[in-house]
């Protein structure tokens, strides 16, 4: 173990690293300027736990009607070896796949430990890709594994993995509806970016048995449901710029060195169980040592982020709390109270201050003028 | 977003209560306007679990599917929901009167007043598009007919929606949108969704601020969520099990009939809070002064609700799946110069509005300094009436010399500018007036602003624009697909499968 790994050890505490999946790997991109989050990630911190434990519960519970509504729709497109997403590819994408077989890798003849699971995939991968022709397997729940803040994450994503004209494509299965031609663009948006989480997995996965990044293509393929009903159609999505802000963001984590070390050296949000697992720690005294790495919240984090009410309510009385839109038309200025003080005159501007002031200035006198003494 | 509107949210941050970000109220609030709140079932296509809707706080009507997944719950929900909705749109084409159409003296009918659909938020406004879109093209005969409310509902949802698109229509208002309009509060415009934590902002219950009251607004069990999602932890722990109760075969009727209760009471619980903030929203928005050409809006939407009750009554068929590329368009068009019309029209009305404008220098206002009403332009070959006055303005001043503009104070007379001097916190404008000022070579009393007197000028105009020039249909040109095939409803889509 190096002093890196040591470290983050250290400000996790007693208690195993939260595993990773596409969805909180995907999440790291959506603030990659926060260091909170950061440090928090690739310690494998349990977020949600810790929220808790301060006194600020997210929440991000899953509806078990969306659970079962999303198995049933997987498995039927996946039913009768695939028989359905075969009939997408070809019909609706007109890809031109030859008889296909279908290699279930949720185990290896009844052994599901990660790691075997993993050499499986491995070896089928690489007998696919070596072979000269199509190989015409579907893959269903390869387990791939990526390396986030230098630790190993496996991933087990629900999706297939074909190989088309010697490149690998993705297909990622979602229960949201597309009526009409369309779906919802924040589900789409986030379909997108899982899709590109395992098209960098796989990536990793063959560069290392030597096979070029070429090998997986960056055109996914993503099934939902048609209309109202249950049918399934299919489209393919680009997901070149999600790659390259995924790939961004990782790299940052595996530079985690520098977020550490402007760190104190006794970090850690350790909750000092005791002997039957009951944490002891004052909660304040957690909050206090999460404060000491900085955050960089805006509302997105309402979404996104199992710490986003302890940041929110730490970020109270900054214009960054109010949206960035509102941030920037205040002239970036930070503080709601120096804000209104440059307002109405009682604050003496910076040097870097004196545009925002006379805006601000200008702003303030024009509400007084409309509103007259309501204001 | 402006600074103006920006520097109001960091007021509400420190007064602690929403602050008011217009003098007067943009929309139009009907009568007797529908309130419709709405939920859906997790997971699904827009399959509905129950709403509550009615044209009083008094008679809101539950409506609850028992078993959402069933295919003839939901168009039996659909129906009773088509009974109310159509009732009440049906109720506005008793009146009409005759309106002026064109210059030409020519009349066209309008029906004197319009529904008005109320909802939640954005999203509860999705749910009435697509529900309009799932029941629209279904038939009350033949193989999977369908109550012949429910076809008309489709229809009527779908214009609803479609109108929502049009700026400063007021057929289809979400609360949350209707109240941002006029309050900007301490928190975030994403927070601002949440009905229950606005509400909060803006009238905060007797003895909390209004970070306090929105904060409490965030705990789903006192809050449920306005709709159309549900909160997943009431999904779990209290629907999932009404739900299976329900539809557990082989029992009593009168068991059966508890289970039903349990699980109206449960959702009606779940819907009861928001139904009640959104009459109180109603009565907050009441309460500000309309814009003076709100009722003008409300013309056009009157005329809207008039003609597609038109092309109903005239059997004309339900809107197609996708507009064609001339319908698109020339909707887009359409869209686009109301767009600008409905900005100028907020500014001319508001003061407060006007302000956003004054700050990035497309408006200014200050006072008459100097005037010269009967000034007259004889370098023409007529003389023509053509005062000037001078308006010292401490906004920053961005305008170019000749360029026109107009006071909202007198819409009809047009003002060029003329020089500008001064410095940049204290300009003086020389401007030149036309119109409005009578026939005479002198101004008629009044008709030139007087020394003394505040006024503000803006390049904002809310004169008539031309439309886009469009070919027809059948000429479609290629780069566009072609002459689109001519619509005609399928078999296909009155059997879609709703599940």
């Amino acid at each position: 173990m190096n002093a890196v790994e040591a470290r983050l050890d250290r400000i996790r505490g007693r208690v195993a690293p939260k595993s990773h999946n596409a969805r909180t790997i995907a999440a790291l991109t959506s603030n990659p300027g926060c260091a909170r989050r950061a440090v928090m990630d690739a310690a494998g911190v349990d977020k949600q736990r810790l929220a808790s434990y301060v006194g600020f519960p997210a929440r991000f519970g899953q509806s078990q009607f969306a659970i079962g509504r999303g198995n049933a729709f997987e498995s039927q497109v996946k039913a009768n070896g695939c028989a359905e997403l075969l009939r997408l590819l070809r019909e609706q994408l007109a890809l031109a796949i030859p008889e296909v077989s279908y290699d279930n890798l949720d185990d290896v003849g009844g052994n599901t430990s990660l790691p075997v699971r993993h050499a499986r995939t491995r070896a089928l991968l690489a007998r696919a890709a070596s072979s000269a022709e199509d190989a015409g397997t579907l893959f269903d729940h390869p387990l791939l594994r990526l390396e986030v803040g230098g630790r190993p994450v496996y991933l087990e994503p629900d999706l297939i993995a074909f190989q088309l004209r010697g490149s690998f494509h993705v297909v990622e299965i979602k229960s949201f509806p597309v009526i009409d031609g369309q779906a919802d663009g924040d589900k789409v948006a986030a379909a997108v970016i899982q899709s590109a989480v395992y098209v960098h997995a796989l990536r990793g996965l063959l560069t290392e048995i030597g096979i070029g990044q070429h090998a997986v293509s960056d055109t996914v393929v993503l099934v939902c449901p048609e209309n109202f009903a249950n049918r399934p159609t299919a489209a393919l999505l680009d997901v070149r710029r999600q790659l390259t802000v995924l790939r961004r963001q990782l790299a940052r984590l595996d530079r985690i060195e520098a977020l550490l070390d402007v760190l104190p050296d006794g970090l850690t949000f350790d909750l000092e169980p005791d002997a039957g697992g009951v944490p002891r720690r004052a909660p304040a005294a957690v909050a206090d040592a999460i404060g000491l790495v900085e955050a960089r919240y805006a509302p997105e984090c309402l979404a996104s982020c199992e710490m986003c009410f302890f940041c929110r309510a730490e970020a109270r009385g900054r214009t960054v709390s109010l949206g960035r839109d509102v941030h920037d038309e205040l002239g970036a200025v930070d503080e709601v109270s120096i804000v209104l003080g440059l307002a109405d005159g009682a604050a003496e501007p910076s040097v870097e201050q004196a545009e925002a002031a006379e805006m601000l200035r200008a702003a303030a006198r024009l509400r007084r003028e409309c509103l007259g003494d309501v204001a | 977003m402006s600074t103006v509107v920006a520097l109001a949210r960091a007021e509400a941050v420190s007064r602690g209560v929403a602050q008011p970000i217009s003098t007067v109220r943009h929309l139009h609030i009907a009568g007797r306007p529908l309130v419709l709140v709405a939920l859906t079932l997790a997971g699904e296509a827009n399959a509905p679990l129950a709403a509550m809707v009615g044209d009083a706080p008094e008679s809101g009507h539950l409506l609850v599917v028992n078993q959402p997944r069933n295919r003839d719950q939901r168009f039996a929900f659909a129906a009773e929901l088509a009974h109310i909705v159509v009732g009440y749109i049906e109720s506005f084409q008793a009146d009409a009167g005759m309106v002026r159409a064109g210059g030409r003296g020519e009349e066209r009918r309008r029906f004197t007043d319009a529904p008005q659909l109320f909802v939640p938020n954005p999203a509860t406004a999705g749910f009435v598009r697509l529900l309009g879109r799932s029941t629209r093209f279904r038939r009350p005969t033949g193989e999977y007919a369908v109550d012949p409310a429910v076809p008309v509902l489709g229809r009527w949802l779908t214009f609803l929606a479609e109108r929502t698109e049009v700026p400063g229509s007021c057929l289809l208002l979400a609360a949350t949108q209707a109240l941002a309009l006029h309050w900007a509060t301490g928190q975030s415009a994403v927070e601002d969704l949440n009905l229950a934590a606005l509400m909060g902002w803006i009238d905060p219950p007797a003895g909390l601020t209004g970070e306090q009251a929105a904060l409490a607004a965030e705990d789903p069990v006192t809050w449920p969520p306005a709709g159309p999602a549900t909160d997943p932890t009431f999904d779990n722990e209290v629907l999932a099990p009404l739900i299976t109760a329900c539809s557990r075969p082989h029992r009593s009727p009168e068991r059966q009939q508890v289970a039903v209760i349990n699980l109206r009471n449960a959702l009606r619980d779940q819907l009861t809070p928001t139904w009640k903030l959104m009459w109180r929203a109603i009565d907050l928005l009441r309460a500000l002064p309309a814009g003076a050409r709100v009722a003008g809006r409300w013309d056009s939407d009157k005329d809207a609700f008039t003609g597609y009750s038109e092309h109903l009554r005239d059997g004309g068929p339900p809107q197609p799946r996708r507009d064609s590329a001339v319908a698109a368009a020339s909707r887009l068009n359409s869209l686009e110069r109301t767009q600008a019309s409905y900005a100028a029209q907020r500014a001319f009305d508001d003061p407060l509005v006007l302000a956003q404008y004054r700050l990035t220098g497309e408006a200014f206002g200050g006072v008459v300094t100097a005037a010269e009403p009967d000034r007259v332009d004889a370098t023409g070959k007529r003389r023509k009436l053509r005062p000037l006055i001078t308006v010292l303005t401490h906004d920053p001043f961005r305008i170019d010399q000749g360029t026109a503009v107009i006071s909202p104070a007198r819409p009809g007379q047009s003002a060029r500018v003329v020089s500008v001097s001064g410095e940049a916190a204290a300009a003086s404008v020389v401007l030149e007036l036309a119109g409005g000022m009578g026939r005479a070579l002198t101004a008629a009393p009044g008709s030139v602003p007087a020394i003394g007197e505040r006024i503000s000028y803006t390049t904002l105009t809310d004169s008539y624009q031309p439309r886009g020039s469009f070919p027809d249909r059948a000429d479609t040109p290629w780069t566009h697909g072609g002459p689109p095939p001519v619509y005609v409803p399928t078999q296909d889509d009155v059997t879609e499968d709703w599940s």
